[in-house]
């Protein structure tokens, strides 16, 4: 699966748990980018992207995770 | 929502519910308006998110107090302001194992392992008694599941000092105070994390991560079954299924098949598969559910099935058997209306997905599961949570019975030309009296359950009911009605509030609530009601009775009910809220309390009423 294909189909995802078509991710979007993305948002977030590609990220993954660049890494490394 | 109706995609749940809850929103009609406190001992944030829509979708609007983290002893124990600001309908109190705060060593003695147990229970018993005390409602608490791992492995629940022993101990505790306490339930979450995969269910990475002690993925179906409880506590519950036949309580087509051929016994796998769903569904008479058949058939053909000799159904485990070539949703429509219920009691049960179809489009309320395939026929049933229990009255045991008579009579009226003279005959006992402690159970279920018969559609909760009666400012009367053909229960509620700020001689008594089951329409029971009512004011010393009517989209009937009891209209506003008053009549000339002083005349002449 290419970088963009991995963007289009995060994208989608954030658009669904946000119920908000106006959402665009990049590389460098955080929670802050989005005004409904908190703590507690999060944890679904994670939970819809792990369900959209079919993998589970460990804790350490999730705790280390900065913006949507390095969740798009490690879905694509987990990916193959 | 066929969204959220079991089996559900809890995936597409916990992604969509924002959308799916502003759709329920927009279709909702009439919502019940409750305010519930989620008093959690971990995060709580997406159980309430998803607990939300489920109980939008069984057409209550909840409005939710959540605790701060793993707050809920506190909140209940310390009075928080703010839940007392709140003022919850329900509470629920959302723990674990991971509340457990401490659990037997290997090296610890029976004895102190015991006070482990007690000092663990007692303080759970402390906060269940102080929230009952403070807030009077219902209250749901969680049972504890078992723990993901066994230090003594498979003994670990024979010695004391295991945790699967211990928590055993905790919960079996816990369910001695739920048979004795009424207003309280268990949420059992042991059985939901078995069903679900204790090991996938307690994935440590949610507890660690999130403060989860469940896997996100288990949390709408962990809601589906809370909202479930919610649910049956407000008196949403469903009370009737109506079966299909052919394939549904027996394989095969009996018209096409002859009787000798259906698959229903000991003999086939399938016929066992069959004869298993069968013996389920008698089971769930025990707990009050009506029986009906909905089916295409030849009406003979359809009882020469119900006949088989290995069957376990009965035709007369039936209240109603349709099976003509009408479309079922048309006798879907008579089950309704002969049982003197609403569509959405009803439970269509078939195999066949058009006709399933064909009933959610036609029959707008009817719950319509999808059966799957026969062998998931009593999990698909089973885990809707259609019928949650939760309380076992004498009345749902005999329900069936109750149903049945009805029919008798109904058969019966049409031989009498005159009315007065039928209901003359069905010979008529009525006990009508203060609420007594055996009834309350009964009555605040009545509070809850009627929505036809139902002049304020006020909704109580067994501590309501029980602060009422002991409350000299109360005027409160049950009315439990018997005929020849048996005895129909408590089916009728009055509750009257003495207004003290009026003088002696021109006291007003408001009528709070007025309310009967449909089950006893047209008998007089209202009439007689009516004359115990206005004996007890004018105990009292009452001289106006006000009595008030607030629509809904289901009590229309008794619109002009005042009226026809002789109350004149006072007042109607903008939504049709009515206000009525009735005088009763005193001979001013005598003194109160001498004979001839009430003058008023009862209006019921055909039930017997005990003094």
């Amino acid at each position: 699966m290419s970088r963009e294909e991995v963007f289009s189909r995060l994208n989608e995802v954030f658009r669904d748990v946000f119920d908000d078509e106006s959402i665009t991710v990049t590389d460098a979007t955080t929670a802050d980018d989005i005004e409904d993305w908190d703590s507690l948002e999060h944890i679904n977030l994670l939970a819809a992207v792990e369900q959209e590609f079919g993998m589970k990220f460990n804790m350490g993954q999730v705790v280390s995770m900065k913006n949507v660049g390095e969740m798009a890494d490690i879905i694509m490394s987990k990916l193959g | 929502m066929k969204e959220l109706e079991y089996p559900f995609d809890s995936e597409y749940i916990l992604k969509k519910s924002k959308k799916i809850k502003k759709q329920l929103l927009s279709e909702l009609k009439n919502p019940v308006k409750k305010k519930i406190a989620v008093l959690g001992g971990s995060t709580t944030h997406d159980i309430v998110r998803i607990l939300d829509v489920f109980l939008l979708n069984q057409g209550i609007e909840a409005q939710f107090y959540e605790s701060e983290y793993a707050r809920y002893w506190q909140d209940v124990m310390f009075d928080s302001g703010e839940l007392i600001e709140f003022a919850p309908d329900l509470i629920y109190i959302h723990t674990s194992n991971r509340n457990i705060i401490a659990y037997p060593a290997v090296s610890d003695s029976k004895e102190s392992i015991n006070e482990l147990l007690e000092a663990e229970y007692q303080r759970f018993e402390v906060m269940w008694k102080k929230a009952a005390d403070t807030y009077k409602v219902p209250v749901i608490q969680n049972n504890f599941e078992y723990p993901f791992y066994r230090l003594l492995g498979n003994q670990d629940a024979v010695y004391e000092q295991g945790r699967i022993s211990f928590i055993n101990a905790l919960n079996a505790k816990f369910y001695d105070y739920a048979r004795e306490h009424d207003d309280f339930y268990i949420n059992d979450i042991n059985y939901m994390a078995a069903a679900y995969g204790l090991d996938k269910w307690s994935d440590p990475f949610y507890w660690h991560m999130y403060k989860y002690p469940m896997c996100m993925q288990a949390i709408p179906e962990f809601a589906f079954n809370l909202s479930n409880i919610i649910k049956a506590v407000f008196g949403k519950n469903k009370k009737s299924l109506a079966l299909d036949l052919d394939n549904t309580l027996w394989g095969g087509i009996v018209g096409d098949d002859g009787v000798e051929n259906l698959e229903i016994g000991q003999e086939t796998s399938m016929g066992q598969v069959y004869s298993e769903f069968q013996s389920y569904v008698k089971t769930q008479k025990d707990i009050g559910v009506i029986l009906n058949v909905n089916s295409k058939n030849e009406y003979e053909n359809a009882v020469a099935g119900l006949n088989h000799p290995d069957g376990i159904l009965k035709p007369d485990d039936f209240l109603l058997i349709k099976a003509n070539w009408e479309p079922k949703s048309k006798n879907m429509a008579e089950i309704a209306e002969e049982m003197n219920i609403l569509p959405d009691s009803l439970v269509f049960v078939d195999d066949n997905p058009a006709e399933r179809e064909i009933m959610r489009t036609q029959m707008t309320g009817v719950s319509v599961p999808e059966m799957g395939s026969p062998e998931q026929y009593i999990r698909i049933l089973d885990h809707s949570g259609f019928f949650e229990v939760t309380t076992l009255s004498e009345d749902d045991k005999k329900r069936n019975e109750m149903y049945k008579a009805n029919i008798l009579r109904a058969g019966m009226q049409r031989e009498f030309g005159d009315y007065k003279e039928y209901l003359k005959s069905l010979e008529m006992k009525a006990q009508i009296k203060p609420f007594t402690p055996v009834y309350m159970a009964r009555i605040a279920q009545l509070t809850n359950k009627s929505n036809q018969f139902n002049l304020t559609t006020r909704r109580y909760t067994q501590s309501d009911i029980e602060r009422f009666a002991g409350d000299s400012g109360y005027i409160t009367l049950y009315g439990k009605l018997e005929d020849k053909f048996g005895d129909n229960g408590v089916v009728s509620v009055v509750i009257g509030r003495i207004d003290e700020q009026t003088g002696i001689k021109d006291k007003l008594c408001h009528i709070e609530l007025w309310l009967m089951s449909c089950r006893v329409l047209k008998r007089d029971m209202e009439f007689a009601m009516m004359d115990c009512l206005v004996r007890s004011c004018a105990e009292r010393g009452v001289k106006t009775i006000i009595g008030y009517y607030y629509p809904t989209s289901k009590n229309g009937m008794v619109k002009e009910f005042y009226a026809e009891q002789g109350f004149e209209k006072v007042s109607v506003d903008g939504e049709g809220n009515s206000i009525w008053r009735f005088e009763i009549p005193y001979d001013d000339t005598k003194e109160r309390g001498e004979q001839g002083y009430l003058k008023y005349e009862n209006k019921n002449t055909v039930i017997a009423v005990e003094e």
